[in-house]
């Protein structure tokens, strides 16, 4: 935002206090006649409330005292524009349709200005005017994007939530079917994970499953390669199961060496494996 | 000023330590002297190194029990750390302390079984 913003005369602001309802039908007017109306997507009655409400609130706000807004003056603008703004974007409206709201009443406020004779240093004034629209157009530009960006955050929030499922498939025995790709922040929640629930079932193996692994690079090797030394540190195994032969060819082709990782093709072998170490054996009832 | 010791105990063949204090520098280097002394008199051929109790873990204690496991070997005695926090098991493998060919295992009684099969 523009910290230092010039007054706009008080001139100025009386004459738009005066014309204010002129100067709302002019913009009615001419957003019903513009190419960005979205009558489909809000009823005429709405547009006009919002108009009538933006155009009261800056007006009020113009002949406040702050000059910048933060000021305590600009609130009312804010919020309404706030609003607006989602509101907009939750009935799909694009942020160049909501901006361009704002934006049409350029015309309309300065076709006053200019039409009245009484305002002194009127290219000043103008000017002025047309800087504090802009900033309000991009003002609702920036609360869409705002909210586009706390849904992606919330999305990958839950992301990360539903992609490290630890699962006991025996006593004794955990799962870590991994989904996707491994990167540090995600490797960190995996092992950590991983490490809480060896500590809590004090299972002695975990079976780390890679059929939901598309690819595998040396960085996401080395994560692990980490995951099952903090494993081995306290106390637990790690079988990897489900490499794909193109992963394999991978791993050969990168020469990343897995050290003395225990490996299976599948994560069935893997569990026959783990359930063979502590003796027990599946086989058919008689 | 009463020197802080931490205790081995003698079970059967092993010597068992349990480390439930903060361990600092000084205190380690004890431990390892203590401990080799102790491998010596009782010709223990385990040692149960139980570090549930500790929440934090610097490089430096690290290294001595490692050393403790290697100087074990030495004497003819097989070393397993047990009980390691989650928090510490990351820390030391994002220090790149790996412990290797040190045995592992989850809690005292699991050591002790796994402390058998390698005396056998």
């Amino acid at each position: 935002m523009i910290k230092d913003l010039r007054q706009i005369s008080t001139q100025t602001v009386g004459l738009i206090q005066e014309q204010q309802d002129e100067i709302l039908k002019d913009w009615i007017e001419s957003q019903l006649t513009a190419d960005t109306l979205r009558l489909d997507l809000m009823d005429q009655k709405k547009l006009e409330q919002e108009s009538k409400a933006l155009l009261k609130a800056l007006t009020a706000a113009l002949g406040g005292q702050g000059r910048d807004f933060t000021a305590p003056n600009w609130q009312a603008v804010n919020g309404l524009l706030k609003e607006i703004s989602e509101a907009r974007d939750k009935a799909g409206f694009s942020p160049t349709e909501t901006a361009t709201f704002v934006l049409s009443l350029r015309h309309p406020l300065v076709e006053r200005l200019l039409s009245s004779k009484k305002i002194s240093s009127l290219d000043e004034e103008v000017w002025l005017l047309l800087d504090i629209l802009d900033q309000l157009a991009i003002f609702t530009t920036e609360v869409y994007q705002r909210r586009r960006e706390a849904t992606i955050h919330r999305q990958q929030e839950e992301m990360e939530e539903l992609s490290t499922p630890v699962v006991k498939i025996w006593d004794g025995i955990l799962a870590l079917p991994l989904v996707g790709t491994l990167d540090t922040r995600r490797s960190q929640m995996v092992t950590e994970a991983l490490l809480d629930a060896i500590n809590t079932t004090g299972a002695e193996i975990a079976i780390i499953d890679l059929t939901g692994v598309p690819a595998i690079d040396t960085r996401m090797a080395q994560h692990l390669m980490r995951t099952v030394a903090a494993s081995r540190l306290m106390g637990a195994n790690c079988i990897l199961s489900g490499i794909r032969p193109q992963i394999a060819q991978t791993i050969v082709h990168l020469k990343i060496n897995l050290g003395d990782i225990k490996t299976e093709s599948t994560l069935a072998a893997a569990l026959k494996t783990a359930l063979a170490t502590y003796g027990l054996k599946v086989t058919v009832s008689e | 000023m009463t020197l802080e010791r931490i205790a081995i105990v003698k079970i059967e063949e092993c010597l068992l330590v349990t480390i439930q204090v903060d361990m600092h520098d000084r205190l380690a280097l004890t431990l390892r002297e203590d401990l080799g002394e102790r491998l010596l008199t009782t010709q223990a051929r385990g040692v149960l190194l139980d570090i549930s109790g500790l929440d934090t873990l610097d490089t430096f204690i690290a290294r001595v029990l490692a050393g403790i496991s290697s100087m074990a070997k030495l004497l003819g005695a097989e070393t397993v750390l047990v009980g390691m926090q989650p928090a510490v098991a990351m820390t030391l493998v994002e220090l790149g302390l790996t412990l290797e060919g040190v045995h592992t295992s989850l809690d005292v009684d699991r050591g002790m079984a796994l402390l058998k099969k390698l005396l056998v």
